[in-house]
């Protein structure tokens, strides 16, 4: 028996105190994501020369457990007009949201700071087709995530797209393609 | 030779067949148990697995070895980092790594701190199980706190593919200390209301105590172990017995049952999260400053060879054996599963029992079905 009221004691204290649970749509009681916390993969935009950090150069899609994506690489026209480095340039990225199991090795992987974890983790979508994102809203998303972090390339130096004047007679080392490797 | 099918121990035809599952909200997952029952009492138990059956170990074939630690999160789902950590601890001994102190610190605190909130679960269903509705409720706000704090350190609740090859992905946040001292007196708390508001509960021991009862060698023959056979009164861990990562320097106890019925193993449950937490103050008091990963090629190549590991999971013995053609994929990888082999216990365990405590029996073992069926 008094093992009984010692348990009823603790319910009886918990009656006393607020609620640790909230409804869940809610959106004055969401809970913040950690600052670390990975969601979506999204593409970042270098807002310097204003196209993606993206090269399209594939390592990312090679590397993905689940095979979550895919990209097709083209000539940067920027490049040939000396605005940017990147000689490479993405055209066309998809992601499968649906089948993305949000593990970061595409992160690990990138050598252009090109592909970041948003904090974007909602997967309701009215269409059947609504998780294949393109690359317009996978831009959109990774802008939205640099807005809120104050993102910033790892390596910038390295991955930045602004041209560097180099002295004359040396060759120009180019962000993107395999010479950024 | 022929096989031949094993004469069913049918008793006679008045016994009644009643089908567990695989949808029943009691069996832990997609897992059916047919029990044939005289009246009140089990005659004859047979469990069915397969339901989650995904052919993790055939995938790990196809996947590069930093890949596949995805697949291990999703082996033992409820305790991730444990999988995790078996599997890397495994490819570092075929490739004979030396992992930094640092990463190995990192390492203990989380799995610590996963086998917590494994437990927690197993507090809150095991609760359930018994016909208590509230214990979830606690063992699920104890283990959320965990999993916040995991979210902060490896960027997701759950499958978190945070300890790597040589390591671990990234360094602590800046606040982990600050918030781990938080969040282990919030534990400490939380295990001992939780401890308070179920163990002398007479309810709760009239329905697990002597119930499920197996005794040690019987346990051992049964291929048992953690929790479960410790309960039996087996001091056997693999922490202790084969000290694997760092669990060599440390000291905590190894909590023991006597009778090896559903109460022990349900209490040597909440004494180990209580010896989790001081490992996870000895570990942090030992972590000093340095790299957190071992200097490994992006893609991992271990040389030709074979490997064995056991770990100690929250559920038992987790033993990955792991076979390398020298690729940088894996020639074979098998699972050890601590589920699997105490689930063969469960036909001796549920033989004779009442129906009614067969819920609480399957429950008491702890089963996560991603790990039985794989």
């Amino acid at each position: 028996m008094i093992g009984f009221l010692d348990s009823l004691l603790v319910t009886v204290r918990t009656a006393l105190r607020r609620p640790v649970t909230a409804q869940y749509p809610d959106p004055s009681k969401r809970q913040p994501v950690a600052e670390g916390f990975m969601g979506f993969p999204a593409l970042t935009w270098d807002e310097d020369v204003r196209e993606p950090y993206c090269t399209g150069c594939m390592v990312c899609v090679r590397d993905c457990p689940t095979q979550c994506m895919s990209a097709v690489m083209d000539d940067n026209p920027k490049h040939a007009e000396g605005a940017s480095r990147r000689r490479k340039i993405v055209r066309e990225f998809e992601i499968n949201l649906g089948r993305c199991i949000l593990c970061g090795i595409c992160v690990d992987v990138c050598n252009f700071d090109a592909i970041e974890m948003s904090h974007e983790h909602e997967l309701s979508k009215y269409e059947r087709n609504g998780n294949r994102v393109d690359l317009t809203r996978l831009l959109e998303m990774g802008r939205a995530y640099q807005r809120e972090t104050g993102w910033g390339p790892s390596q910038p130096k390295k991955n930045s797209g602004v041209p560097v004047e180099k002295p004359a007679g040396e060759r120009e080392k180019s962000a993107g393609g395999a010479a950024g490797r | 030779m022929q096989f031949q099918q094993q004469p069913a121990q049918q008793a006679d035809s008045l016994d009644l067949m009643v089908n567990m599952g695989p949808q029943h909200p009691s069996t832990h997952g997609v897992f059916r148990l047919v029990i044939w029952i005289d009246g009140e009492r089990i005659v004859r138990a047979e469990p069915h697995i397969g339901y989650l059956h995904r052919g993790s170990e055939k995938l790990c074939e196809g996947e590069q070895y930093g890949q596949i630690i995805t697949l291990f999160d999703r082996l033992d789902y409820v305790s991730n980092l444990n999988c995790e950590l078996a599997f890397c601890l495994t490819v570092e001994k075929l490739m004979g790594l030396e992992v930094p102190d640092r990463a190995s610190c990192i390492r203990v605190v989380l799995c610590e701190l996963n086998r917590i909130a494994s437990h927690m679960l197993f507090y809150g269903v095991f609760g359930l199980d018994a016909g208590a509705m509230t214990p979830i409720l606690y063992g699920f706000r104890e283990r959320e706190r965990v999993q916040s704090l995991f979210e902060r350190v490896t960027g997701a609740r759950m499958m978190h593919n945070y300890i790597r090859v040589g390591g671990v992905k990234e360094d602590l946040p800046s606040d982990f200390a600050e918030r781990l001292g938080e969040l282990t007196a919030l534990l400490r708390a939380g295990i001992d209301e939780c401890d308070e508001l179920l163990t002398n509960n007479e309810l709760f021991l009239s329905r697990t105590k002597g119930v499920g009862a197996i005794g040690g060698s019987e346990g051992v023959d049964y291929g048992l172990s953690g929790p479960s056979l410790r309960a039996a009164g087996v001091a056997e861990d693999v922490r202790v017995s084969e000290p694997y990562s760092i669990y060599d320097r440390f000291d905590y106890g190894i909590p023991v049952g006597t009778y090896g019925d559903c109460f022990d193993r349900y209490y040597v449950r909440m004494e180990e999260m209580r010896q989790s937490l001081r490992i996870v103050d000895q570990a942090m008091e030992q972590m000093e400053p340095g790299p957190v990963s071992a200097k490994v090629r992006r893609i991992a190549r271990p040389p030709k060879g074979e490997a064995y590991l056991r770990t100690e999971s929250p559920r038992g013995d987790f033993g990955v054996y792991l076979v390398s053609d020298g690729s940088d994929k894996p020639y074979r990888v098998k699972v050890r599963a601590p589920s699997f082999a105490n689930l063969q216990a469960l036909q001796r365990l549920l033989r004779g029992a009442y129906v009614a405590d067969a819920v609480v029996i399957l429950g008491s073992i702890d089963i996560v079905l991603g790990e039985v069926d794989r």
